[in-house]
């Protein structure tokens, strides 16, 4: 097919799917396998996209301009299409899962929680898709209202206050500080399109680039860099699915997207490295790096600590960013894959965890691991991944990462993603030894306890294995990559 | 130039211009002496059917830039009263007339449930003259003549404000305060077209453009000046003028205020612009200093301060009232700018808002109609049971914030450019900072409907299709018009380069010959 048919498929399908929930609101299989239905033609259209467009650029659909010479336009190209095989990929995988989390768990409202899943995944299709910023900005706007009813979901008082949250910093910081930055960027430039370089070089004085990468590095909430990051633990009082696909993929890889298509196709990685306007940026990412991590040590609960632990994994695709050199967006291009795999790993155990046990503290959860081994067999892969040891995913990314500082003369970085594994260990795998090695007490027996229903056991499973083939298909995922640094195609 | 004088003979076309006019004028005093309730809403909605359709032939017109000019009785100005319609007109006779259309379906539900019915068919009258008044103070070309229908609209204006008295007393005082306040208004306005006239002996726009450009710095121009903005201002509730808004708003028939806010404060902002522009040229205005120094942080002042009142409401109406105020600061601010983009702005914004307030009220009238009240507590969880009126609430509230792909967005965004072709960087920051209050604002309003237990006093049923679909036009043309800009961008940006080259070819002629 087309490569145009399939970009408007890969976002209609979601959305096709969100009308299915509503039509089919009480029947529950029909609605499900059709979502599941849509889900796994989405994830076909994109996979039909890579086979026409490989790691190329595809031409520009403009639709219409909003403004004069800013039109509402998609294009492919090899981050957004990684990001796009990410997100729909994983959304089949978390469907099959939600739809044994919601059920193994008697929530309520299940067409409306289904309906926007796919809403938000059309959005997070949207943005991977967009050849210039309005048309990200647009996508990016959709993305934070859709999931917003899925924060609020439980209803509780206590969902409605990290709803709030989630919606006032998102919303917030993007028309504050993003939606000025891309107007400025719009009067600056005369134009918004994605362009291999930067649309910015000669275009700006130099003491203000800095002011402009600021407002868009803050502006990107979505990005969680500190001290904009506080939505991403408040959202977790969502079901476990939505902090799976949504909180640790969709959403949060959709800030640091945005995030590496800004420095990559706005600035220009050049232009960064030529101005030095980046290294403070580079500095709070480190920052947020550490930082994240030893709050995530202090969390007694598992998805606030896996919450914090995001915080801290995403500034370092934003730290790839800020070096200013190739390898490092490589790096960062490349995490946003590795980390995707690791982390829904480790959400969908959180879940399944809470599915079967209903705890939600690390502190209950000891001897856990022997009554359910497949469970935290997943969480032990998907912990080493992130925390990068090989033969898993993570490992590669964080081995471009610090090329990527080495490169850029910025030692103390290595250092600090040195360090930062070091934190991962020990806020990650004291869960695992807790599980299986330590005794369960009488307000904590594990007697009774089974492992959770097959659909909730089982993508975990398959995420798991998947930390261990991306390993090896590195090389592939790289040599797609290469392309966005301007090297020869 | 699509309009040099017309002669003799006209075609029908040609007699557009008064049409426009004539149609609802006819209508009001129809309505009162036939005196039939049953005949009352038909004869006002077939009128402002007719209106809109003439408004959007004359946009169609005058979009590629030229003017239409239509004279009065055969007239010819300065002497007789011209009628002249450009890009920047017809936008707002478009949306004046597009909002009546859509209102009074709605109305008639709305109405009848909050105005007694021996007042029905005397409703509709006043509502066509106040329509009638409106549209003819923006098609007008004679600076006496937009006087005339200002008064028109507003005299029926008060009394429409007043009718809400059957549900609330206080909307008499309201009325009375709105009464006190535009007369106050009209006055100003009206002693300064007086020394206008004194200084030039002519009341016909382009003809005073011309006169006053030939005239040079002149005292008396200016105090008329002085006096012509200030009374629009308070017409237009700039702020601190606006005190007589949140009561007028609130305790007005839901129908009227819809109604008013797309398109009374709308009307006197652009008569504000054609005086500004047209009828004292740019350079006049930029040499007086008002637009940078008064209405630039008057219209700071009204974003910040009008929003954080509105957060502080508990009442939905009364909320979007106090937004009002800081979405009109917007709009002045555009002109503040004083550039291309800055006036596109205010004239994308007037339309954009015009069309997101009329949603809203309508929900707002809805929401009445089942629960006999505006308050939060008491519409709380509305959202839950009237599905679709909720959905538009959220919907024209995203527009109200300015999300991407809503009308509000489109404003906002040429607003900012404006703020940056100043090299204003901090405003553009402070605009931003003013759409968070909005997020605050409207977010209470969607906590209230969504995310409270329902009331259990209300009714609990979706409002009736009359209300559902005039009220989902307008929530689905805030999301349209944030994607198919040509129409309303495109009209503006015309407007914006006319109004910014001023009316009068004599103004250069003055001052080369000045020189």
């Amino acid at each position: 097919m087309e490569t145009n048919t399939l970009i408007a498929l890969a976002i209609l399908l979601p959305i096709l799917a969100m009308v299915g929930n509503m039509a089919f609101k009480n029947l529950p299989n029909i609605r499900d396998s059709f979502t599941l239905f849509c889900a796994g033609l989405t994830f076909a259209s994109v996979l039909g996209i890579l086979s026409n467009v490989g790691n190329g650029t595809s031409e520009t659909i403009a639709l219409f301009d909003v403004f004069p010479g800013l039109p509402i336009a998609f294009s492919v190209e090899p981050l957004g299409l990684l990001f796009a095989i990410v997100a729909s990929g994983l959304w089949i995988v978390t469907h099959i899962y939600a739809i044994g989390y919601m059920r193994g768990n008697n929530e309520s409202h299940h067409a409306r929680f289904f309906a926007s899943f796919s809403l938000a995944i059309s959005a997070a299709l949207g943005i991977a898709f967009s050849a210039n910023m309005l048309t990200l900005f647009l996508f990016y706007e959709m993305l934070t209202v859709s999931t917003f009813p899925l924060v609020a979901h439980k209803g509780t008082p206590e969902a409605v206050r990290g709803a709030k949250i989630y919606l006032g910093i998102l919303i917030g910081t993007s028309i504050a500080l993003l939606l000025t930055g891309v107007i400025w960027t719009y009067t600056l430039a005369g134009t918004l399109d994605f362009t291999q370089g930067g649309i910015l070089q000669g275009k700006v004085s130099g003491t203000l680039v800095p002011v402009l990468l600021a407002l868009y590095a803050f502006g990107i909430g979505k990005a969680a860099l500190m001290p904009f990051h506080k939505w991403l633990p408040a959202a977790m009082v969502a079901p476990t699915p939505v902090s799976a696909l949504l909180h640790a993929v969709a959403v949060v890889k959709a800030g640091v997207f945005t995030m590496l298509k800004v420095g990559i196709y706005i600035f220009g990685i050049d232009f960064l490295a030529e101005t030095g306007a980046s290294e403070w940026l580079m500095w709070l990412a480190a920052f947020t790096i550490i930082m994240a991590s030893v709050i995530a040590m202090q969390q007694d609960n598992l998805k606030k600590r896996l919450a914090y632990s995001t915080i801290s994994q995403l500034s370092y695709i934003t730290l790839g960013m800020a070096l200013a050199t190739s390898m490092g967006a490589l790096g960062g291009g490349m995490h946003i894959a590795m980390h995707a795999m690791g982390k829904i790993t480790l959400f969908m155990c959180a879940g399944s965890i809470y599915v079967a046990t209903h705890k939600t503290e690390i502190s209950q959860m000891q001897g856990l691991g022997r009554v359910m081994p497949i469970t935290f067999g997943a969480f032990l892969i998907g912990a080493l991944s992130i925390i990068g040891l090989p033969p898993l995913g993570g490992s590669w990314s964080k081995w471009l990462l610090m090329v990527g500082a080495a490169d850029a003369g910025q030692q103390i970085m290595i250092a600090v993603l040195m360090l930062s594994s070091l934190l991962n260990v020990a806020y990650l795998l004291p869960i695992v030894g807790r599980g299986f090695f330590l005794k369960d007490t009488q307000n904590n027996a594990v007697s009774g306890i089974k492992e959770s229903p097959l659909l909730v056991w089982l993508p975990p499973a398959v995420t798991a294995f998947g930390c261990l083939v991306v390993f090896f298909y590195a090389g592939q995922i790289l040599a797609f990559l290469m392309p966005i640094t301007g090297a020869a195609q | 130039m699509s309009a040099e004088l017309q002669s003799v003979a006209l075609s029908w076309q040609d007699q557009l211009p008064v049409l426009q006019i004539i149609i609802p004028f006819f209508a009001g005093p129809l309505i009162v002496l036939l005196g039939s309730r049953r005949l009352a809403w038909p004869m006002a909605f077939a009128a402002s059917v007719a209106a809109l359709v003439i408004a959007m032939m004359l946009l169609s017109r005058v979009i590629d830039g030229g003017f239409i000019s239509y004279h009065m009785g055969g007239w010819a100005p300065p002497i007789g009263i011209e009628y002249r319609i450009d890009a920047a007109n017809a936008l707002v006779l478009v949306l004046i007339a597009a909002i009546a259309v859509v209102v009074l379906p709605f109305a008639k539900v709305s109405i009848a449930a909050e105005v007694p019915r021996r007042h029905h068919a005397l409703f509709y009258a006043m509502f066509m003259l106040c329509f009638t008044g409106l549209m003819g103070v923006v098609i007008t070309g004679d600076a006496f003549n937009v006087f005339v229908f200002l008064e028109i609209s507003s005299l029926s204006t008060y009394v429409l404000v007043a009718k809400g008295a059957s549900k609330d007393k206080r909307a008499l005082t309201a009325a009375y305060d709105y009464l006190i306040m535009g007369t106050i208004g009209a006055t100003f306005f009206v002693i300064g077209l007086g020394f206008l006239y004194m200084a030039t002996g002519t009341l016909n726009m382009a003809d005073l453009a011309d006169r006053i450009a030939l005239l040079g710095p002149n005292r008396t121009v200016q105090a008329g000046f002085a006096f012509i903005v200030i009374g629009m201002a308070l017409k237009a509730a700039m702020f601190p003028l606006h005190h007589w808004l949140p009561n007028a708003y609130n305790y007005a028939p839901s129908a009227v205020t819809a109604f008013l806010a797309a398109t009374a404060t709308k009307a006197a902002v652009y008569v504000m612009l054609r005086f500004m522009f047209s009828v004292f040229q740019p350079e006049f205005v930029a040499d007086s200093g008002v637009a940078a120094y008064i209405i630039g942080p008057l219209a700071v002042l009204a974003m910040f301060v009008a929003s954080f009142i509105a957060v502080f409401q508990n009442n939905f109406k009364r909320m979007l009232a106090y937004s009002s105020i800081a979405q009109i600061g917007y709009m002045l601010l555009g002109i503040s700018f004083f550039n291309h983009n800055g006036l596109t702005a205010t004239m994308v914004h007037l339309f954009n808002h015009g069309i997101t307030k009329a949603a809203l009220f309508m929900a707002v009238g809805a929401l009445v109609l089942r629960t006999g009240t505006t308050f939060y507590d008491r519409i709380a969880g509305m959202g839950r049971v009237m599905p679709f009126t909720g959905a538009a609430v959220v919907v024209a509230g995203l527009s109200l914030i300015g999300v991407p792909g809503t009308a509000g967005f489109i404003s906002k965004w040429v607003l900012v450019q404006a703020a940056f072709d100043n090299g204003l960087w901090w405003m553009a920051l402070a605009i931003m900072a003013s759409s968070l209050l909005a997020v605050i604002y409207v977010w209470r309003v969607v906590e209230a409907l969504y995310l409270k237990a329902p009331n259990p006093e209300a009714v609990h049923k979706e409002a009736p299709l009359m209300m559902i679909v005039p009220i989902w036009i307008m929530a689905g043309s805030t999301v349209w018009f944030g994607f198919d800009t040509s129409l309303t961008l495109g009209a503006a940006e015309m407007a914006a380069t006319a109004l910014l080259n001023g009316s009068s070819g004599l103004a250069e002629i003055a001052t080369s010959a000045m020189q």
